[in-house]
């Protein structure tokens, strides 16, 4: 189980208390009843699956409610920093997405953030 | 290749078992072939195999990372069925199922195929209409399914508790009894032996790192780890890494990754005759011809390459387990495991072209990829092999999701499946 910071309660709290909420910094087109087929697809429906750093949304939704971004790994599920909803994309800190798989979660919770 | 027969055995008794050959090559590549295929689990495999005996192409390359049927394919938990909603699901579905009753004979491999029967519980009003709704849709469409009473449902599995006062109380079940199980790792290394033997070649430990492609955008081959490997046509079959592969020719699938966990117990003497699942609690539960009992759990829930998964999905169906089956709460749980599973929006796969030309994709099969090995893979190397999909899958295409004729299986079983 993940241990994940909220940046509006700014604790570390079990995952049990998230839920995620896909890909991050997607804007809903403003013309939507203008845009074409391909558009809405790209929109609604292609995301990155990125295979290492990703950007996403979690919602602390039994704390406080409210939505806020994350940098995660998501080769080794570490969260390398999370920051809150409407902040533009945030640049990773040095250590950067690790290449090798972590077994076990024992591996990982210690540190995660 | 050397048949497997009782004959076989026999011969092999009286020279001490010094004949047996290895199952496949292990060939260095050539520089090129007609298809490269991506991923050598069951459905690439099977892939190559169905080209070759099908269609008449041999020069075929199956490109695998790590080893055969090392990823989704040794990690599932072998359910077989066909009991889908959806026209465009039980039509593949169902032709899959059909292969698997003849697939042994077909391979000359025992992949263990047991039509034990697969049994969803069903646990309140919803369930039992949703359940009908899929019974009549089956057997409209020529599948069987058929609705048991909970007492009906007790004398097919006998350790169910049915009781009124259970935590989770049963109203009925829906039964396909062509469904079970079959042998995962028998089934990769049937189709590698297979296509082996029909001059496919089969090359592990390779990964790839990039497609190549032409001046007007078409496949010329892939960049591997043992070099550039060229082909005309790709077939891309990497289930959990399919948006990695796909990305490397610049084409966005609408696929999220994520990790699936499994766990078996101890081995247990015959206790459980089929298969069973229940949905609404989430559990699914089958005893192995080793006698483990194999437990499906469920998927975490944010994007993952970790192939692990937290315990607390696991003792969510655990939980379950225990209230439906009260004679398994002293059983010691002895190995667990996760794999990639590649989710699509609609929780139906995609099988099709792509908008580079050359390049074919067979992903999105999700957390129930198994059952349709045989299917998929023969409709796969057709696509391959014509350039345009089988009639049996041509709603499966890529193309959907711009179109907007989604195959909802998400919404028809509110689960993963």
């Amino acid at each position: 189980m993940l241990l994940i910071h909220c940046p509006y309660c700014e604790e570390d709290r079990s995952e049990l208390e998230f839920r995620w909420a896909g890909e991050a910094h997607i804007a809903r087109p403003e013309n939507i009843s203008a845009i074409s087929d391909e558009e809405f697809a790209e929109f609604f429906f292609l995301r990155n699956n990125e295979k290492g750093l990703t950007y996403e949304r979690w919602r602390h939704i039994h704390g406080c409610g409210r939505f806020f971004n994350a940098a995660r790994d998501t080769v080794s599920d570490r969260f390398l920093m999370t920051y809150k909803a409407g902040m533009p994309k945030q640049p990773v800190p040095e250590t950067g997405a690790s290449e090798k798989t972590v077994e076990t979660y024992e591996a990982t919770e210690g540190d995660a953030r | 290749m050397r048949r497997y027969s009782v004959f076989a055995v026999a011969r092999e008794a009286m020279r001490a078992h010094k004949g047996w050959e290895a199952q496949w090559t292990s060939p260095e590549p050539r520089s090129a072939y007609d298809v490269i295929i991506v991923g050598a689990g069951g459905h690439g495999l099977g892939a190559a195999y169905y080209l070759a005996k099908e269609h008449g192409i041999t020069n075929v390359a199956v490109i695998e990372k790590g080893w055969l049927g090392g990823g989704n394919t040794g990690r599932n938990t072998t359910i077989i069925r066909s009991n889908y909603l959806y026209e465009e699901s039980m039509d593949i579905y169902e032709h899959s199922l059909k292969l698997w009753e003849g697939l042994s004979q077909d391979l000359n491999y025992n992949v263990m195929y047991s039509p034990r029967g697969v049994m969803m519980l069903s646990h309140n009003t919803h369930d039992m209409q949703s359940f009908k709704r899929h019974i009549n849709a089956n057997r409209l469409y020529g599948i069987d399914n058929e609705w048991l009473t909970p007492e009906q449902a007790k004398a097919y599995v006998p350790v169910l508790d049915i009781s009124k006062t259970a935590r989770y109380p049963i109203n009925g079940a829906a039964l396909q009894r062509r469904g079970g199980t079959a042998r995962h790792d028998a089934v990769a290394w049937g189709y590698a032996r297979a296509a082996s033997d029909r001059g496919v070649h089969i090359i592990q430990n390779c990964e790839v790192t990039g497609i190549r492609r032409g001046p007007n955008g078409e496949v010329l081959g892939v960049e591997t780890s043992k070099g550039f490997i060229g082909a005309k046509k790709i077939g891309v079959s990497a289930a959990g890494h399919s948006s990695v592969v796909m990305e490397m020719a610049g084409v966005r699938v609408p696929l999220h990754s994520t990790p699936l966990q499994a766990l078996v117990s101890e081995p247990l003497k015959p206790i459980f005759p089929c298969v069973v699942m229940s949905n609404t609690v989430h559990a699914y539960i089958s005893q192995s011809d080793k006698g483990e009992l194999v437990i499906g759990a469920g998927t975490d829930q944010y994007n993952s390459y970790s192939q692990t998964g937290g315990l607390q999905i696991i003792t969510h169906t655990l939980d379950a387990i225990c209230e439906l089956f009260p004679i398994f709460r002293r059983v010691k749980m002895m190995r667990q495991w996760g794999g990639i599973t590649d989710n699509t929006p609609d929780r139906s796969p995609i099988q099709g072209v792509t908008p580079v030309p050359g390049l074919f994709v067979n992903c999105g099969w999700g957390t129930g990829g198994f059952k349709a090995t045989p299917g998929s893979a023969n409709l796969f190397a057709h696509l391959i092999a014509k350039g345009e999909p089988h009639r049996l899958a041509a709603g499966l295409t890529l193309d959907r999701f711009r179109t907007g004729r989604l195959i909802d299986e998400a919404a028809a079983a509110a689960v993963a499946h």
